[in-house]
């Protein structure tokens, strides 16, 4: 936590995180030549303030116990978790050459038993919120004051699962839990308001009994104040993002077909220079 | 018309039949007796259940341990989810559902949560197989056949309350994910009358016999030892190998006793197909054993709702029924 820097400082940091997040997204999206480019750019915001902000980690003890749990539901945006590890510590920059190959440890969807960091295997949506309360249970049981972050998407609101694990956290008092989703609004067969319409978002949540609060969540300096108005208390609470896919590549924001973003060859070298563009202090 | 009387019908009667037979020694509730008794040793044993605890024995260990206990309501796919993350606190879940939600709808829960990152999360299944007369929403004949395919899942079909009482402990210190065939309420107490007790992975030969010999497991090994009494009295000589552990599967001892002159007969409370016969068939191939071997097992099919000893019988897992297909064998 950095509550003694003073708060410009604070944010700026976490917007370089973000910017070198998006670096490591697209060079290891060049490697495989696609991938969940558009969801990690989108969401490598949150995952700054989450990594380097909120959550109490030990980057390079990973099986620390009484660390934070961050629990990456949505397991298809391996390619943005393994970045926010390199950029946490807990994964070299080296090794995010390998993703998607053969005998790596970053494999394209996220696995628990293959990569240092990954608290759950994902992939199967629907599935992270139900095992954050077994770990907010199993936590607070034994007297642990740690916090179980659970990261989700807006498409995994279609799954009944995430809907049982939500009625179940409010009802045994969770308030070690956060879950933290990602509106982007799209998923794999079009605009979510087209698939399956999940707003009003907030109701829905408030009547399952959860604490809300929504934000920009590319907007670093209004997550850290978001975060920041649901800390652990007597229920559980959610952080609802809206981000835009592909956030600080403008090309790629305006793609239509977003879900699963085909890069030409030539365009990854573009894509970089559009971040630098966007934001010239970035580190890369 | 005129008025005769009518016959009396068997009643499906509750949801929850007893197993055990009138005069049969019996114990009530072995398995949740079994938790609390674990329990009381281990500090990290916790249970869940999905609105079932009373209807699966789990209601001993609530009431016993409340503050070891949740309630995650009518939800299984929550339920392993929840069972999946306690584990990975380094706590020891029980959890228990009926075997046809634990299998049906929350497969994609054990598998992914708890199977795949090998943890140590117990379920245990109500109604397993043929235990109840309501019908196929509530018959898990083919748990056994849907769960062999999981990697890393070891599958337990026990007898008796021996079995279930001994098992309990041995299902917690194995180090990944259990499934149990839960018989509850007063379970029939029949394997200690014999010289054994319950090894995870082991098959045990509960007596021996010139003639024939029944592999079994589940409650069908009680029935395959009565039909061996019974046989007796038509001077057929038979050995019953009781295999509690379908997965992972005790081949060795299986096949040497299957491998010989004797009339092989696999007895299983479970649909013929992907049950214990299949898992005896693909050892006997694997190790190169040619051996005709008769199945008694559920019928690939929807079972119908009614009274279970109707239902046993018209099945053919009555002893009367074991007894007239090993003499047809014998023929």
């Amino acid at each position: 936590m950095t509550q003694t820097v003073d708060r410009g400082t604070r944010v700026a940091d976490l917007a370089a995180a973000a910017d070198r997040i998006r670096h490591h997204i697209l060079d290891m999206g060049e490697v495989q030549g696609q991938g969940y480019v558009g969801q990690g750019l989108g969401f490598a915001d949150v995952l700054a303030v989450i990594y380097k902000d909120l959550a109490n980690l030990r980057p390079q003890d990973p099986e620390w116990f009484d660390r934070d749990r961050v629990l990456l539901s949505m397991g298809h945006y391996a390619i943005a978790e393994y970045a926010a590890l390199a950029e946490a510590g807990t994964l070299s920059v080296d090794e995010l050459e390998t993703y998607g190959s053969d005998d790596s440890r970053l494999p394209m969807s996220g696995m628990s038993t293959y990569t240092p960091g990954m608290e759950i295997s994902g992939g199967s949506l629907g599935h992270g919120l139900g095992v954050a309360v077994g770990m907010a249970l199993g936590l607070r049981f034994q007297g642990n004051p740690a916090r179980v972050i659970n990261m989700m998407s807006d498409g995994e609101l279609d799954e009944g699962s995430t809907w049982e694990a939500a009625m179940a956290a409010a009802h045994h008092g969770l308030g070690n839990l956060l879950c933290v989703v990602d509106v982007n609004q799209l998923q794999a067969d079009g605009p979510t308001a087209g698939v399956l319409r999940t707003e009003p978002l907030i109701d829905k949540w408030q009547a399952f009994g959860w604490r809300t609060v929504r934000v920009d969540g590319n907007d670093i300096d209004a997550l850290v104040t978001a975060f920041e108005s649901v800390p652990p208390g007597d229920t559980p609470a959610v952080v609802l993002c809206d981000t835009r896919i592909g956030r600080g590549v403008p090309f790629l924001e305006t793609r239509e077909k977003a879900h699963f973003i085909r890069i030409d060859e030539h365009e990854w070298d573009l894509a970089r220079q559009a971040l630098r563009a966007a934001n010239p202090a970035g580190s890369n | 018309m005129t008025n005769t009387v009518t016959p009396s019908r068997a009643k499906t009667s509750a949801m929850i039949a007893s197993i055990a037979e009138p005069g049969q020694k019996t114990a009530s509730a072995p398995f949740g007796h079994a938790l609390v008794a674990l329990a009381e040793q281990d500090p990290t044993v916790v249970g869940l259940s999905a609105d079932l605890a009373k209807y699966t024995d789990m209601h001993i260990f609530r009431d016993r341990f409340p503050e070891r206990f949740f309630q995650v309501g009518m939800a299984e796919q929550v339920l392993l989810g929840a069972a999946a993350g306690m584990a990975e606190t380094g706590l020891v879940p029980f959890v228990s559902t009926y075997s046809v939600f634990a299998a049906r709808r929350a497969y994609d829960f054990l598998c992914l949560d708890i199977a795949e990152p090998n943890l140590n999360v117990n379920v245990v299944g109500g109604l397993p197989g043929l235990t109840t007369g309501y019908g196929p929403s509530h018959q898990a004949t083919e748990d056994m056949a849907i769960f062999r395919g999981m990697p890393n899942l070891t599958i337990v079909d026990p007898c008796d309350s021996v079995d279930i009482e001994q098992a309990v402990p041995q299902l917690a210190a194995a180090a990944g994910p259990t499934y149990l065939r839960l018989l509850r309420g007063h379970v029939p107490t029949v394997l200690d009358e014999y010289d054994y007790t319950f090894e995870l992975g082991k098959a045990s030969v509960l007596r021996g016999g010139h003639d024939v010999v029944l592999i079994s497991s589940g409650l069908m090994t009680m029935r395959a030892l009565q039909a061996a009494t019974a046989l007796a009295a038509h001077k057929v000589d038979v050995a019953v190998v009781h295999t509690p552990t379908i997965k992972p599967f005790d081949a060795e001892t299986v096949l040497a006793e299957l491998n010989t002159d004797r009339l092989a007969v696999t007895l299983e409370n479970h649909t013929i197909r992907g049950g214990l016969f299949e898992t005896v068939a693909s050892a006997a191939v694997l190790a190169g054993v040619a051996k005709r071997v008769i199945p008694v097992a559920l019928p690939d099919a929807f079972l119908d709702a009614g009274a279970l000893p109707t239902l046993h019988r018209r099945y053919g897992l009555d002893v009367d029924s074991i007894v007239a297909t090993v003499l047809d064998g014998l023929a």
